[in-house]
């Protein structure tokens, strides 16, 4: 099974129930850091990295000796990353979608694609699991192409920690999953960001399910929510001021509350029961 | 014009709270939501709607099956997998036309998408621009930009010297365009691996695009020990921490309650911190414009 750990709200514990869920199932499995903008899983898990790859995305290289500066890459480039520059046409880095359509239109053949690195995947191993990790190179926009090359990788069981959001990082790293766990605060900007991810997942046709991190019993926004929308409210942690201290750190969910073990393999066992 | 970006790297670390806070302390300026994958400033800051309008950022391929010889091209072309089966998956179509440009038959259109909406909002601080793009689409740092270029647009023609952005997470695409141009990123984090991992992220983010950025640790003493170490990480990279705001209960009850903290508890521990820091910020930023002079210490 794939299961996804999102949430539309960043900082609401996806990397902290992921991991946590991860290590309570105590089996081998993979894990993929989808969160490629600000990756943390590795300060819970630890893994011992054993390599590391490039992830290359397609960059027009121009030929000034054939190109005669037509300018008609500049008018189909749909993401203004071809400016005419005096006598010159130049790609603008951040703006290159590496899509080839400059290669496809140019009459002269004065453009070809390279590979340019975007970020690293990296690959190791914690426990029993095989753990992914992906990092964009400061500076780079696109964090998609690291996303989907992290999640090439296939198991019995895995699980994704997602980044926040509701737009293309989010909905890449959720695409495909069998189920989408998410985490949200039973704050109004918590539910407001749980709405917006819950129809991310209809979108996707991706089942879902909602956990109430940092819960003070009083979750009736969040309840109403998922009543309207029919989507079931899995596990409940609650709030603890110990949680923040051993997290701080670097300190796992389980360690600062060892009795969520139990509730964590139930809820999993439930998921598989509501899955695609 | 003074254009001041709150971001974080990590999520949920406080930078709408500040952006509420900070905006109630001052006299009159411009907010920009920059998150618009989740926008929650306008849930904080209540006004009235000034203007909304429909964000079409997202151009998507349509093949006639009318015309289509059924070729193959268009996906053997396509770099983003979203032709299948010479259908197109709107979610992973980026707008390219890569296949409308190789199809013989010209079978592919063009059409642009209505994928958000942005709204001007008149807050009792000032006015308001923000944005909500669809849930699933894409293009948020293009949505991001026409934020920030209406910002931008409202402090020149309401004559406000100061636009402060409520950036979104993360060091990608939508971080990018909220910072470019900025005059100064406050980065809000909070004293833990995360917190810290994520936030000298956002200074090489910060360093790399030659803007000035301070730091301030909110809940500071949840872990005094991991805010030592956070403050002397900002010091090993050049970067001055502005202020250390407390854990106080207050700021629970002031997002439950949807209002900005200090309208609700204007003595409250961390009310107070978040004044502070905007002083500091106004002044130095101000120093900064006249002198030209980075806020990295020396």
């Amino acid at each position: 099974m794939i299961l996804a750990v999102a949430s539309g709200k960043g900082g609401t514990g996806k990397t902290s129930v992921a991991c946590a869920l991860a290590l309570a199932l105590d089996r081998p499995l993979t894990f993929l850091d989808c969160d490629v903008e600000g990756a943390n899983a590795h300060l819970f898990l630890r893994p011992e990295i054993r390599s590391r790859e490039e992830v290359l995305v397609p960059y027009p290289n121009i030929d000034h000796s054939k190109c005669d500066v037509c300018g008609r890459c500049v008018e189909e480039c749909h993401f203004g990353a071809m400016v005419r520059l005096g006598k010159k046409v130049k790609v603008m880095q951040n703006l290159c979608h590496g899509c080839g359509v400059c290669r496809l239109v140019c009459p002269r053949k004065a453009i070809s694609m390279s590979g340019r690195p975007v970020g690293t995947v990296h690959q190791g191993t914690a426990g029993l699991m095989r753990f992914f990790c992906g990092e964009l190179r400061t500076g780079e926009a696109l964090s998609v192409p690291i996303i989907k090359s992290i999640k090439r990788e296939n198991d019995d069981t895995v699980i994704i920690d997602c980044p926040p959001g509701t737009s293309c990082p989010a909905v890449e790293s959720v695409e495909g999953s069998d189920f989408a766990l998410l985490v949200t605060e039973p704050t109004p900007f918590g539910v407001h960001d749980l709405r917006g991810m819950i129809a991310v997942c209809r979108r996707l046709e991706v089942p879902c399910g909602v956990v109430i991190n940092r819960s003070f019993g009083e979750d009736q926004d969040v309840e109403s929510l998922c009543t309207t929308e029919g989507v079931p409210i899995l596990l409940r942690i609650p709030f603890d001021r110990k949680v923040a201290e051993v997290y701080a750190k670097g300190g796992t969910l389980l360690e600062a509350m060892p009795d969520l073990v139990e509730p964590l393999r139930d809820m999993y066992l439930e998921i598989r029961g509501l899955r695609r | 014009m003074i254009r001041i970006a709150v971001m974080s790297g990590k999520g949920g670390t406080g930078k709408t709270t500040a952006v509420a806070s900070m905006a109630w302390y001052s006299d009159g300026l411009v907010l920009a939501d920059c998150d618009v994958d989740a926008a929650n400033l306008a849930l904080t800051m209540s006004g009235r709607l000034r203007t909304k309008n429909d964000y079409q950022g997202a151009y998507t391929a349509f093949i006639d099956p009318e015309l289509c010889s059924e070729c193959g091209k268009c996906e053997d072309n396509c770099h983003f997998g979203a032709i299948a089966d010479l259908k197109v998956s709107a979610i992973h179509c980026e707008g390219c036309g890569a296949c409308k440009v190789v199809c013989p038959a010209g079978a592919v259109s063009m059409s642009l998408r209505r994928s958000g909406e942005i709204f001007v909002m008149d807050t009792a601080r000032g006015p308001m621009a923000y944005a909500e793009l669809f849930p699933g689409e894409s293009n948020s740092g293009k949505l991001v930009t026409i934020v920030r270029r209406l910002a931008d647009d409202i402090a020149e023609s309401d004559g406000l010297d100061v636009v402060l952005i409520d950036g979104p997470p993360g060091t990608g695409c939508p971080a990018i365009a909220s910072v470019t141009g900025a005059d100064l990123i406050l980065a809000i984090t909070e004293p833990s691996r995360s917190g810290e991992h994520d936030l000298l992220r956002l200074i090489e983010l910060a360093h790399h695009f030659s803007i000035p950025i301070c730091v301030a640790v909110n809940k500071w003493d949840l872990h005094p020990g991991m805010t030592r170490e956070i403050e002397e990480s900002c010091r090993r990279q050049g970067v001055m921490v502005v202020g250390r705001v407390p854990y106080d209960p207050c700021v629970m009850e002031a997002i439950k309650a949807m209002r900005p903290l200090p309208s609700m508890f204007p003595r409250s521990p961390a009310a107070l911190e978040f004044h502070r820091i905007w002083n500091q910020l106004r002044s130095r930023s101000k120093e900064r414009k006249g002198s030209g002079l980075s806020m990295k210490l020396d």
